[in-house]
């Protein structure tokens, strides 16, 4: 009976020890933890993408509730969530928050096969990055797209993918997520996060080649020459031609398009304007489209014979 | 005879030496020469001359853009055409001079005599003097690397020189610049090399050859006993076997001297040996006893399909075109030209790229050759490892690059990596190690600088 009684005593006596120990060690190396990190967190996608420039979600909540503390969170943004994600944040801090607008990635290269033509054939590895260490890559120009979709295996969200008709990437407007990663794997820098624009209407320069007009044009027949004509044409100061190549400042810039009928290569691009722009001019001058057609026509047709 | 090598690592691709036996012949003047002002290790020059300027072979038109930099000299005589860019080795548009070229007209400075010009005869060069000169004539190592000589004679505190070792290895299949150089003016090369001895203050040399240019070494053997038999200097011409990538200043140091380089940032001056080509060699003779800038160089043209492949002696700024149709011109087909030999050279986009301090030799890989094979998984045979003559394990580190791991990368010593490529050549999967070791090698040196930065600002 003893010995059962001893037992229980020191199995009893070591588990007290222990728990006092435990308890003055819980108390005394305590970590505080907000509580409201772990909240932040909760609402944060999850994806741990680094788009917002942290190493994942839970930095940025932990920058978020030390921001509060400070007063400010302006310029931490989950890029993923958007506005909806950061206003519950918001909400949470109780802070207001300036509402960003939505952005999305754009490739600026329009060279596709058509107008940028192979000039030599590179068999070493299938990576932009190596390609670019390597020289020009497989086209005369260097400065524009690769091909080989370093920005297609960077993207988290399946947003982007190679178009194997132009060989160049294309944007999923509705899954990009504008968390940069696309930005930061293109070895040459073309892909640019941009406001996406009411409707998703936006106007962009499609090329960011630096050579001069002639050796451009050379390389690639839709590069940006850099002949300012979009520089004139802009009402709003929003094109700046810098380096032989233009840009058009987005938050500038109206959505005029008037710079996209000046140039000369085509190198300007507007995406999501409704297509009827051409219907009216039609009725106007029904004849021109034909006598525009018709000595084209007539030439191939003497080709021909 | 007694032959030594490198200890680890190292292949033995065929040789191809087509050139061995053809003469040199001097190239001819381009009518356009194009200078890019980043033709060596460093600050890239910066022009000195202006749209229009009228110059003469040998008139400087660049400066150095820094410590770690070297000036550069027209080759020709001309009018300057324009700055402006052009594609040059790096496969970029990068800044260059062009000169259209009138006539042959040299600075009178230089002594363009064949007159043998002697050390002993010269007592106004004292060490100071000799670097001063290889640097204002913007010498360069002439062996594919560029590092400005000057620096390399000049070692830092840390490390005191003991040797300078004559690298005529020319381990590279194909070239045969060095060994026609060697043949042409053996007597220039040793004097070249006694003003290295006397500029880096040491007294023991040595010249490695590899025994597949064995009148080379019997012809400098000779000649060196003759010239240093009596004198002050010990100077040693050392046969090696034949093993790529021998040329590689760690392996040739190891070869020679029995000593390794530590990991980088260490260097072979840290070990005592100072290491220039014997194209250096010679380059050193001319600007110190002639007066005469690096301007021209001995450049290999060749390829198994050329029909007149040749040694010849170029004004830089010549474009390889030039050069390729001297040589019979582009063969049919599909080719892969290389600035360089096959295993270190780089592969060009266009035939306008012209010759630089650097260009040891213009390649033409054509057909089937050109073109590499497809690859296969890799089936851990470890052929790389024992391949890899700095002791690396190139799978594993290609490996790291794919998954971008550069943390392990930078562990597993990628930094040491030479690119010589022995690892790819001897792949019996012809798996693209070497492409993805050079992007981790970049990255992680990248990474490395950053940190130092960082370091540097607290």
């Amino acid at each position: 009976m003893d010995f059962i009684l001893i037992a229980v005593a020191v199995l009893g006596a070591i588990g007290l020890i222990a728990a006092l120990v435990l308890y003055v060690c819980s108390k005394k190396f305590a970590v505080y933890e907000d509580p409201r990190i772990a909240q932040v967190t909760e609402q944060l996608p999850g994806a741990n993408c680094g788009g917002c420039g942290f190493a994942g979600c839970g930095g940025l909540a932990d920058a978020l509730v030390k921001g509060a503390d400070a007063g400010s969170i302006d310029g931490l943004k989950c890029p993923v969530g958007g506005a909806e994600v950061m206003g519950k944040v918001a909400d949470l801090l109780g802070m207001a928050i300036a509402n960003g607008e939505p952005m999305v990635a754009v490739v600026r290269c329009n060279g596709n096969c058509e107008v940028r033509p192979k000039i030599a054939e590179y068999s070493g590895l299938r990576t932009c990055a190596a390609m670019n260490s390597c020289g020009a890559g497989e086209t005369a120009c260097g400065f524009g797209c690769l091909g080989c979709g370093d920005c297609v295996a960077a993207c988290q969200f399946d947003a982007i993918h190679m178009n194997p008709e132009t060989g160049l990437p294309e944007v999923d407007e509705e899954k990009c997520t504008s968390c940069g990663a696309c930005v930061k794997a293109c070895p040459r820098h073309i892909i640019e996060l941009r406001k996406k624009g009411p409707k998703g209407r936006r106007v962009f320069v499609s090329c960011v080649n630096k050579d001069k007009g002639p050796v451009a044009m050379k390389a690639c027949k839709s590069a940006c020459i850099g002949c300012g004509k979009c520089e004139k044409e802009c009402k709003f100061g929003a094109i700046t031609v810098e380096g032989n190549v233009s840009y058009i400042d987005f938050n500038k810039c109206r959505l005029c398009k008037k710079c996209v009928e000046a140039c000369p290569t085509k190198a300007i691009h507007a995406v999501n304007f409704p297509a009827p722009k051409p219907k009216p001019e039609i009725p106007e001058s029904p004849v021109k489209p034909e006598t525009q057609e018709s000595p084209a026509n007539n030439q191939r047709k003497e080709e021909q014979a | 005879m007694n032959v030594r090598t490198f200890r680890i690592g190292g292949v033995h691709p065929e040789e191809n030496k087509l050139t061995h036996e053809v003469a040199t012949k001097v190239a001819a003047l381009p009518k356009q020469a194009i200078f890019p002002l980043s033709q060596h290790i460093g600050a890239p020059a910066k022009p000195v001359v202006a749209k229009g300027d009228k110059v003469k072979v040998g008139t400087m038109i660049a400066e150095a853009g820094g410590f770690v930099s070297a000036p550069i000299f027209s080759s020709v005589s001309g009018t300057v055409f324009k700055i402006d860019t052009a594609i040059d080795a790096t496969g970029y548009r990068k800044p260059v001079i062009i000169i259209n070229v009138e006539g042959d007209e040299w600075e009178e400075s230089i002594d363009r005599s064949d007159k043998l010009e002697t050390v002993e005869a010269h007592p106004e060069l004292t060490p100071e003097e000799i670097v001063n000169r290889i640097k204002a004539a913007g010498v360069v190592g002439m062996g594919g690397a560029c590092f400005p000589t000057f620096i390399k004679l000049c070692p830092p505190p840390t490390a005191k020189a003991e040797c300078v070792i004559i690298n005529a290895v020319e381990c590279e299949p194909y070239i045969t610049a060095d060994f026609r150089l060697m043949m042409e003016h053996a007597d220039e090369i040793l004097i070249g090399l006694e003003l290295l001895m006397k500029g880096a203050k040491v007294t023991t040399g040595y010249i490695g050859i590899e025994t597949n240019k064995m009148p080379a070494i019997e012809l400098l053997t000779k000649k060196c006993a003759e010239k240093f038999g009596s004198s002050a200097y010990h100077v040693e011409v050392v046969p090696l076997a034949q093993r790529y990538p021998q040329g590689g200043e760690k392996q040739l140091v190891d070869a020679v001297i029995r000593r390794q380089v530590p990991a980088p940032p260490a260097i072979p001056v840290n070990v005592g040996a100072i290491v220039q080509n014997v194209g250096t060699a010679y380059a050193v003779y001319e600007a110190v006893m002639k007066n005469k800038p690096l301007f021209e160089r001995y450049t290999t043209v060749t390829g198994k399909r050329l029909q007149n492949p040749g040694n010849f002696l170029v004004r830089m700024g010549t474009p390889m075109k030039d050069l390729i149709e001297a040589c019979g011109g582009m063969p049919e087909g599909d080719n892969k030209l290389l600035a360089g030999g096959p295993m270190m050279g780089k592969a060009l986009t266009s035939v306008e790229v012209p010759i630089c301090k650097g260009t040891n030799s213009v390649t033409i890989i054509s057909g089937e050759e050109a073109f590499r094979k497809e690859p296969n998984p890799c089936i851990r045979c470890a052929k790389c490892v024992s391949a890899c003559p700095m002791g690396l394990e190139p799978y594993l580190l290609a490996k790291l690059a794919a998954v971008k791991n550069w943390e392990r990368a930078e562990h597993e010593e990628v930094v040491s990596c030479i690119e010589c490529g022995s690892c790819q050549f001897t792949c019996p999967a012809h798996r693209p190690l070497l492409d993805n070791i050079r992007q981790a090698k970049s990255t992680v040196m990248g990474i490395i600088r950053a940190r130092a930065a960082a370091a540097q600002k607290k």
